[in-house]
């Protein structure tokens, strides 16, 4: 490991793919015949193989939760702040294994991806997907990776809905989910908020209906404003009134003067805009968020979560944040209560944040201290760790 | 452990399913799993009782008592437990009532401020009660709905509630013999174990 790193850092990953032969039939009944996965591991598997977590991920995500692609690499992954060694995700106990979820644009087959029926991208017709896709697609990488069973399968939004997916439709296959900052489902006021972005990427004139790329152009301002929307979203009130405020980025309000104003916020959004909109691609994310919005855990339990839940077997750990609107600490109680009613095994806490929806990812320290002691308590057998050498030869 | 957690032990049968309203730091869940073999849940609403809670492998759901209990189905649970919060609570005979819903039973301990040595500093100082169980001064306490061991019963024949066991104990010798003769008087900590 590099000595730039720190401590807590897992230095160099190198992500790795995996082609899948086997035919996935999807929720909406089409069949994927082959399909790629991109994915990264972080510490080792022991050979009980009983110590594998599995990280889903949100929205935008992608497999690089943690550590760093090169020396170079100005950022680490995504969620650099809980997985590493002595870290809430301790990589020194922990097999981790983090995707690219299926219809993503970082490597895993989507919409972006060659379809080898027509040899043009997918585009428009790659297939819309539901929660229980990811969850099959991700079973069968654990079944690559001879994982039997999850100690842990941790996501939060998206991610989160991910992991309660898993725990009704494998049981057996994980000890524990954890759910942060996730819901049941969806409101009308969040599905309403996803359907404005999909509208902003869908009018741009370079959207081409879904196949802008055989058009070799993207829709760069339709998805920069979607991405807009959605990072007011993720944020709260408080927490853009303390960094933003009302500051501005250029001219001024000074009597006799006309130069264009900026004020600050307006100028990170279109940056923020910006970067996403070159980085991540437009119809993943229409994929992403209907996903979102069809996700209802209880939909075939006749709409009762208590029933829902009944079927799962593991022990639930649920995180909210108290500024997040997005997915309220109203939409977390609603799963704890659900939880409570089937009497399954939850432990809840509802964490002080001025981060909103975004507060997962940030540190934070009772967050960080509660979720690294619920991961600590998880049983792992100490059996003698596999395939050491290859994480030092790193 | 506090004094009346080895009463408490006695009135739960094996097994059970337990709530554990204000469960503090986990202690008396975390007894009866080890005791019993009980499953159940703790409510609590301070961030560093969570933590303790979650160390020691206590199920702990964070909620605010004040907020009531409306989200916890009818019977869901064996038996419901309240240590020596009822006193906090903004409408105590809400939280009785809505125990005995939620639970089949309920076990309620209360700080009994009809002990004889909170009416001795009453008495002579003139002063509301200090003690080393409840260390707080009238303009902060958390205590706002003290009550006797007599008032509790007035209140539990009122509304019909049956009293299964009930006893009072005391951290000195002879004050706890003494409970024999006038629980209202030598008892420093009421435990009611009740149901509908």
């Amino acid at each position: 490991m590099p000595e730039d790193f720190p401590s807590n850092s897992i230095g160099i990953v190198t992500p790795q793919g995996h082609h899948f032969d086997q035919p996935l039939t999807l929720a909406n009944g089409y069949t994927l015949d082959t399909y790629d996965i991109i994915y990264e591991t972080y510490g080792t598997l022991n050979t009980a193989r009983d110590n594998a977590v599995l990280i889903c991920h949100a929205l935008s995500g992608h497999h690089h939760a943690a550590g760093f692609h090169s020396k170079e690499d100005k950022r680490p992954g995504w969620w650099n702040h809980y997985i590493g060694p002595g870290k809430a995700i301790d990589t020194h106990r922990f097999f981790v294994v983090s995707l690219n979820n299926l219809g993503g644009c970082h490597g895993s087959t989507g919409p972006t991806s060659i379809n080898p029926k027509t040899n043009k991208p997918w585009g428009s017709r790659f297939p819309t997907l539901r929660a229980r896709d990811w969850v099959e697609s991700q079973k069968r990488l654990a079944d690559v990776l001879g994982i039997q069973q999850w100690a842990a399968i941790i996501g939060a939004s998206l991610g989160g809905m991910q992991a309660m997916r898993w725990a009704l439709e494998y049981p057996h296959k994980l000890r524990h989910c954890v759910s942060i900052a996730a819901a049941l489902k969806l409101t009308a006021q969040n599905i309403a908020f996803n359907e404005t972005a999909r509208r902003a990427i869908t009018s741009d004139p370079e959207f081409f209906d879904g196949d802008y790329l055989n058009h070799n152009t993207i829709p760069k301002h339709g998805l920069s404003i979607a991405r807009m929307i959605g990072h007011i979203t993720y944020l709260s009130d408080d927490g853009m009134g303390k960094k933003f405020g009302r500051e501005l980025r250029s001219g001024s309000f000074q009597l006799g003067t006309d130069e264009p104003l900026e004020f600050e916020i307006e100028s990170y959004l279109r940056y923020q805009g910006n970067v996403f909109s070159t980085v991540f691609d437009a119809n993943t994310y229409i994929l992403m968020t209907r996903a979102l919005d069809y996700f209802d855990l209880a939909r075939e339990y006749n709409d009762d979560p208590v029933a829902a839940f009944s079927h799962a077997q593991c022990q639930f750990l649920i995180f909210s944040f108290t500024s997040d609107w997005r997915f309220s600490p109203e939409r977390s109680r609603e799963i704890v209560n659900a939880l409570l009613h089937a009497k399954k095994s939850v432990t809840y806490a509802e964490i002080e944040s001025d981060y909103g929806h975004d507060a997962f990812l940030i540190p934070n320290e009772r967050y960080h201290q509660a979720f690294r002691t619920y991961m600590q308590r998880i049983d792992i057998s100490q059996s003698k760790k596999i395939d050491r050498e290859d994480k030092h030869a790193h | 452990m506090r004094i009346d957690l080895d009463e408490i032990q006695s009135y739960i049968s094996s097994n059970s399913h337990i709530l554990d309203l204000g469960c503090g730091e986990g202690d008396l869940l975390l007894h009866l799993q080890e005791k019993k073999n009980i499953t159940g849940v703790g409510l609590e609403n301070d961030p560093n009782h969570i933590a303790q809670c979650i160390l020691k492998g206590v199920n702990v759901v964070e909620h605010d008592l004040n907020k009531g209990l409306s989200h916890l189905a009818n019977n869901s649970y064996d038996v419901v437990i309240m240590t020596l919060a009822l006193q906090t609570m903004k409408s105590p005979d809400k939280v009785l009532d809505e125990m005995l819903r939620i639970g089949k039973e309920c076990i309620i301990t209360f700080p009994n401020f009809a002990y004889w040595k909170s009416r001795w500093h009453l008495l002579i100082h003139g002063r509301m009660p200090v003690s080393d169980l409840l260390p707080y001064e009238w303009y902060s306490t958390p205590n706002i709905h003290f009550c006797t061991v007599r008032d509790f019963e007035v209140l539990c024949h009122e509304r019909g509630i049956t009293i299964l066991h009930n006893t009072v104990v005391a951290r000195t010798r002879i004050d706890q013999y003494m409970t024999r003769w006038n629980k209202n008087l030598f008892g420093e900590t009421a435990v009611y174990h009740l149901t509908r």
